[in-house]
């Protein structure tokens, strides 16, 4: 039995569906990100499983039951889970008092109470930070309280909606390691909202992608990274080369594909005549000045129409007939003096290329 | 204008000189509007805080009722109130008609509505974000509210200020229910009524300047609340 079900779950807002038809499981101890642009419902998603808000229809179960109970049984329920909001706030008092306050409405001695905040601050490293107004610390120290705050209570459910949105990079860092820990130490189960791609691979054992209000794929992360269902999640994974095109020969699944007159070879199921994308990750394409002898079957020419430098890398846009983004490593940028205009190689394998369907 | 300049300096003189009755009559009226916005929060911040909490038919017509009431004359509650309290009236057995407690009684009506409405309109300032993080939280309805008054403590506050002031400040129930007897239920605003058609403009116009000293505090103390 999963902890959390929903069974075609819809949202609605102002006559428009935020959710649409939401079926998702995840089992006690999982640890599941809901991935997806910004506006793609994560939120809304995560308000209905901590029961928050009431859906336009469909149910959610926790631990087998309807959650559509009476206001009192919801609120057991919602005490075995808890939700860290995308913006959170704190309340106006003490860090102390903040984090205490779960605790506190579920009756806990203040003894008890003591030894658990104690212990929680020094987790997060906000020990020294005890008696101050919670409404004077940092983005990144709010964040951190929330956190406490969150798993203070011992939750079998944590919500995460974008922890480490809004966040500089070391104190997003910093939250990632304390939610890593977490989950490393006990059974819980996490739902997480991000929209950080690379978040969800490095904390989840599985993940769900939501565009506009659907629920598009979900699966283990490496399938989502390596063979997205649709252009929007090959988008979003970070496939950067979409190219349209049409089977033009398949043989024992290695198609021959044109795209604009120029064939490029890949592994695919899909028979000829059929309309495709092919998509391709900047890092898996090689660039070079002659033409390569190496086992990949792709090897096109081209000009280089722009060059940009982000980080350690080297972002290359290539015309060969379609326009094509390749990353090289800034010294390798050097040393070929790859600039506008340049006539290069572009070298990719078969393997390397996912092939989806056009609708 | 000598009469003017005149009067000031005599009652300046009386307030420095720490005037027994001076001193009496700004601690009666002290004493009254104090426990008349003791009493009113006491019994306006939790209902405020059950309209705000609930829903049901004609809230909003409720509030806008309560907002009218914000400017209601002291003489129509000092009216009310008397005709309640009179010996004739329904509640005249109390006996409390001409003494301290009628006019704390009567005070309380008139602060009620401002009481209630900045208490509500206090509550309706806090965050959604601090309900949902609340209720996520596992917060049940009581501690909810708890919550949410202790978050909207400084404009809560700020309301009963505002309800001590208008209670402090106000004439006609005092002189209606309360009878200006000197000595017994005469405060700071019927002894300037009184004194000043008397001709006894000093006595008036340091009590006036009490008055208006209070005025101050309670002004520089919202101020204060209100900017934190």
């Amino acid at each position: 039995m999963p902890l959390i079900e929903t069974r075609d779950l819809w949202q609605r807002w102002d006559g428009e569906d935020i959710l649409k038809n939401i079926n998702l499981r995840v089992e006690r101890g999982e640890i599941f990100a809901l991935i997806g642009p910004t506006g793609a419902g994560k939120t809304t998603l995560l308000r209905l499983i901590d029961m928050l808000d009431t859906p336009a229809a469909g149910k959610v179960f926790f631990d087998g039951a309807d959650v559509n109970a009476s206001e009192k049984i919801r609120l057991e329920m919602r005490r075995r889970i808890s939700f860290v909001l995308q913006k959170p706030v704190v309340f106006n008092t003490s860090v102390y008092d903040n984090v205490a306050c779960g605790l506190r409405w579920r009756g806990m001695s203040s003894r008890r109470v003591r030894e658990k905040v104690d212990d929680i601050l020094e987790t997060v490293g906000l020990t020294g930070y005890k008696n101050r107004n919670a409404r004077t610390l940092s983005g990144g120290e709010v964040q951190r309280v929330a956190v406490a705050r969150a798993i203070a209570v011992q939750p079998e459910v944590l919500l995460l909606d974008e922890p480490t949105a809004n966040l500089d990079p070391v104190s997003a860092s910093k939250i990632e390691e304390l939610i890593a820990d977490v989950i490393k130490r006990g059974t819980i189960t996490v739902i997480m909202a991000t929209h950080d791609m690379s978040q969800g691979q490095r904390l989840a054992d599985r993940i769900g992608v939501l565009v506009n209000g659907e629920m598009v794929q979900s699966g283990d992360p490496r399938e989502i990274f390596a063979s997205p269902g649709n252009r929007q999640v090959a988008e979003f994974v970070g496939m950067e080369n979409i190219i349209d095109g049409v089977v033009t020969s398949n043989e024992g699944e290695m198609a021959a594909i044109d795209i604009n007159g120029r064939i490029i070879e890949a592994v695919t199921e899909y028979d000829v005549g059929e309309e495709v994308s092919v998509c391709m990750r900047p890092e898996d394409v090689t660039v070079a000045l002659a033409k390569l002898s190496s086992s990949a079957r792709n090897c096109l020419a081209g000009n280089i129409t722009w060059t940009v430098s982000a980080g350690p890398l080297c972002r290359v846009e290539i015309d060969c007939g379609f326009p094509m983004v390749a990353l090289v490593t800034i010294r390798s940028a050097g040393e070929m003096g790859l600039k506008k205009g340049t006539q290069v190689y572009a070298t990719f394998k078969a393997v390397s290329i996912h092939v989806i369907r056009r609708h | 204008m000598t009469e003017i300049w005149h009067g000031l300096v005599k009652a300046v003189e009386l307030i420095i000189s720490f005037d027994p009755e001076v001193m009496q009559i700004a601690g009666r009226s002290l004493m009254i509007a104090v426990s008349s916005a003791v009493i009113g929060s006491v019994i306006c911040i939790p209902i405020a805080s059950f309209i705000h909490f609930n829903r049901f038919r004609g809230k909003r017509f409720l509030v806008s009722l309560i907002q009218t009431f914000y400017s209601v004359p002291t003489v129509a509650v000092g009216l009310f109130v008397f005709v309640f309290i009179s010996s004739a009236g329904p509640l005249g057995g109390l006996g409390i008609v001409f003494t301290p407690p009628a006019i704390v009684v009567g005070q309380v009506i008139l602060i009620t509505p401002i009481l209630l409405g900045l208490t509500i309109s206090a509550l309706s300032g806090v965050d959604r974000a601090i309900l949902d993080t609340a209720r996520s939280l596992g917060a049940g309805g009581r501690q909810m509210a708890v919550l949410v008054v202790k978050e909207a403590r400084f404009a809560v506050v700020a309301a009963v200020i505002m309800g001590f002031g208008r209670a402090i400040s106000e004439l006609g129930i005092s002189l209606m229910v309360g009878g200006n007897i000197r000595g017994f239920t005469r405060v700071i605003t019927t002894a300037i009524s009184l004194e000043t058609s008397k001709g006894d403009i000093e006595l008036a116009m340091a009590l006036g300047i009490i008055l208006i000293f209070i005025a101050l505090v309670v002004n520089i103390l919202m101020n204060r609340i209100q900017q934190r």
